[in-house]
């Protein structure tokens, strides 16, 4: 059997991909993917620890978070169409109106 | 079981009427709030009638409990009205006389703008002179004391967009206020050492006190402190200054606060508080001295004062001083009496001067009046009325009640020849300046600006522009004033000439269970002294004597003013020029307001601009709140450029907090 210890690195070299690519990445869809990646990442470690401990709450939760990340890329996607359409562009760099 | 009066509604009645007018006397028309106003006014007055008709049948003091106002422990004060012989004399001369001026103002005031106002402070100030009166308790008293002064305030400064009125009426309100303190700290004491306020416990604690205790000084400083009151309203010196400058308010305003009745409110009180008196000889002289000086001050400058209404005003500070001297010699019911008459004639001078004023359009200075004798002989005849009752001439009240006093100083036990003496001064000078304001005003040619009319001179409707009536006022020249301003006048001349007969003697038996309750406790060395007890035949020779001679003196005032004014009207400027120095000192008051400006004011100015506004106000409580907000402002500078709106530095700092989360989570774990 593979140790747990696997398993929470590999999660751990997701995540860390997750997040380089969400802090470097300029392009909008690619920071949504990032966003997947870290979710997936996390994933990992939730259904390790279920196997590990023989609980199903782990396992459960990975469901949640699948259906709160599906629902989570219909709006994001939907929002990344209205930028486009309205901004011309998928650069995050120059979505900033927020700013003071 | 006594009847229930409802004393209380007396004074309320005229609040309601305050009320209605000041609320809503925007909208009425002038017909309306004059009749709010004088039917307010008028109940409380028919009320004090009916009273008077009742008194007979009650068992006095009658007190009326209202309602309990502050309860602490065993300390109690209630809202409570208290009805004896001296609040009947009060009652009747405040709602009698109070009514009559505002029929009067009802004519005088109608051109003006502001009227519902004046005459919402006007009832108002009835009110609360109506509470004083009646009290039962010095609290009670105190708030009555209080709101009169705040009613005189706002009168004094009726025209505030006039400069010396707004500024005449925050002297009297500030003047008034050091005289308060002195009331106030008397009060504490009574609490204190009494714990009590009511009038009727008070007085019993006091009569029923040891006299070792009593002549400790506790009652003569309460009696000094009341003194320091009664010198404030009342206009005593040295706190003086502020009646002479109140005079910019309306002439009725003159005429019923500052003359009738609020400055009365001193004398009354003393007089209330004769039991605290009675028993602390050193305050009595205090206030016999105070009296007489007064008088004699007073006296002195109003015969340099060119000012038709200032004249009178000294002239009222003068007559205040014949009472408290009357007051101060334990003749309280001759200081009443003269009180009354006082209310009378002084009442109708200013009265009479308004109508003057009107007549000439405006003008005070009496140098541009003269010969008004042959166009308004009404106000000419009331005036006369009154002249000869200030000055003491024999079937007028002013006679009877001034030679009460002045006998009463000279032969009561307090008295000494030294207050007669400067009584009957005092008298000569008062027929003088008076006499000399008689010819000036209704004699000789008229100086004014032949037929001036009502042109921009005209103070009032001057004033009177602010609320939007430019008051079209169209007969010009010298002219007699409406009927309704004649009528009180009348009234007021007919109580001037018989209000004295009913005698001092009458006045004081009637007034004595008031007012001699504790009288015959004299304090232990004054009972011990061999009171001067004269003979009653010889007594009565000598108060013939006395008596010819205060009237010698007024018929001499008159003589001199005769002289002066009407038959050789240029002799006054030499005599002036002959006294140099000492004439510039008198017309110019004394300089009293200059010396209290420099030794009072201006201190006063200069320490709170320099050290509290200056220095607490700006250099500590402004900077602290400026320097915080403005290192706010700084920190939030520096921390803004955070906010970039650029997406991934925002992520790049949630992940190096997340980080530091986790950095700080491991290292706890290691431990």
């Amino acid at each position: 059997m593979v140790p747990l210890s696997y398993y929470l690195v590999l999660s751990g070299i997701l995540f860390a991909c997750g997040v380089t690519g969400f802090l470097i990445k300029r392009n909008i869809i690619t920071i949504f993917m990032s966003i997947e990646l870290m979710l997936n990442g996390v994933n990992l470690s939730f259904v390790a620890f279920a196997a590990q401990w023989h609980a199903l709450s782990g396992q459960v939760f990975v469901f949640f978070v699948m259906v709160v990340a599906a629902a989570e890329s219909a709006v994001g996607l939907a929002i990344i169409i209205a930028v486009y359409r309205t901004r011309g562009t998928l650069n995050v760099d120059h979505v900033d109106l927020l700013k003071l | 079981m006594t009847p229930n009066l409802h004393l209380w509604l007396i004074p309320v009645l005229p609040l309601i009427g305050a009320a209605i007018n000041g609320l809503f006397g925007k909208r009425f028309s002038r017909q309306t709030v004059s009749a709010i106003a004088l039917g307010f006014c008028g109940a409380a007055f028919v009320m004090a009638l009916w009273i008077a008709t009742q008194f007979s049948s009650l068992s006095l003091p009658h007190v009326e409990w209202l309602a309990s106002w502050i309860r602490a422990g065993d300390f109690q004060v209630d809202f409570a009205f208290y009805l004896d012989q001296l609040s009947l004399v009060m009652l009747l001369m405040v709602t009698g006389v109070g009514f009559l001026i505002h029929i009067y103002s009802v004519g005088y005031m109608w051109e003006e703008g502001g009227f519902y106002r004046f005459f919402s402070y006007l009832n108002l100030f009835m009110f609360f002179m109506l509470t004083l009166v009646l009290a039962s308790n010095y609290l009670l008293m105190f708030i009555g004391w209080e709101g009169v002064g705040l009613a005189s305030y706002l009168l004094i400064g009726f025209w505030f967009t006039k400069d010396s009125a707004a500024s005449a009426g925050k002297k009297a309100f500030i003047v008034n206020r050091i005289g308060d303190f002195g009331f106030l700290i008397a009060l504490f004491l009574m609490i204190k050492h009494f714990g009590s306020l009511n009038f009727v416990q008070v007085f019993r604690i006091v009569s029923g006190m040891p006299s070792e205790i009593a002549g400790a000084g506790l009652l003569t400083s309460i009696g000094l402190l009341l003194m320091v009151g009664a010198a404030g309203k009342s206009a005593q010196l040295p706190l003086y200054v502020w009646l002479p400058d109140a005079m910019e308010g309306p002439t009725p305003v003159s005429a019923l606060i500052h003359a009738a009745t609020m400055v009365t409110a001193g004398v009354y009180m003393v007089a209330r508080s004769h039991a605290i008196f009675d028993r602390a000889p050193q305050a009595l002289m205090v206030v016999a001295i105070v009296g007489t000086l007064t008088a004699l001050f007073a006296a002195t400058i109003g015969v340099c004062q060119t000012d038709i209404k200032k004249v009178l005003a000294y002239s009222t500070i003068s007559q205040l001083g014949y009472m408290f001297m009357a007051c101060g010699v334990a003749a309280y019911s001759a200081g009443i009496f003269h009180l009354m008459t006082h209310a009378f004639f002084k009442g109708l001078l200013f009265l009479a001067a308004g109508s003057v004023i009107h007549a000439v359009g405006g003008e005070q200075d009496m140098r541009r009046m003269g010969g008004l004798r042959q166009h308004i002989p009404w106000t000419f005849w009331t005036m006369t009325a009154a002249t000869f009752a200030i000055a003491g001439f024999p079937p007028f009240a002013g006679f009877f009640s001034k030679d009460a006093i002045l006998w009463k100083a000279f032969s009561s036990p307090y008295g000494s020849w030294v207050y007669w003496l400067i009584g009957v001064f005092t008298a000569f000078l008062t027929s003088f300046y008076m006499f000399r304001l008689w010819f000036l005003t209704f004699f000789g040619e008229y100086r004014g600006e032949a037929a001036a009319g009502h042109g921009d001179e005209h103070v009032h409707l001057a004033n009177s522009s602010r609320a939007g009536a430019p008051a079209p006022h169209g007969h010009g020249g010298i002219h007699e004033s409406p009927k309704i301003m004649l009528i009180p006048l009348v009234i007021l001349a007919v109580l001037s000439i018989c209000g004295g007969w009913v005698g001092s003697e009458r006045f004081d038996k009637f007034l004595s269970p008031a007012l001699h309750t504790g009288a015959t406790a004299y304090s232990a060395e004054e009972a011990a002294a061999p009171t001067p007890a004269p003979e009653p035949k010889e007594q009565s020779a000598s108060e013939m004597l006395l008596t010819g001679i205060s009237v010698l003196a007024a018929v001499l005032g008159l003589f001199l003013a005769w002289l002066l004014y009407y038959r050789r009207p240029q002799l006054p400027q030499e005599i002036a020029q002959a006294l140099g120095g000492f004439y510039e000192a008198v017309v110019h008051k004394y300089y009293v307001d200059e010396l209290y400006a420099a030794v009072f004011v201006k201190p006063l100015i200069d320490g709170s601009t320099r050290i509290l506004w200056h220095g607490i106000d700006r250099d500590v409580i402004d900077a602290t709140l400026d320097n915080s907000a403005e290192g706010a402002r700084e920190v939030s500078d520096a921390v803004r450029h955070m906010q970039s709106g650029n997406l991934r530095s925002y992520a790049g700092w949630i992940a190096a907090g997340a980080a530091a989360v986790i950095a700080y989570m491991i290292w706890m774990g290691m431990r």
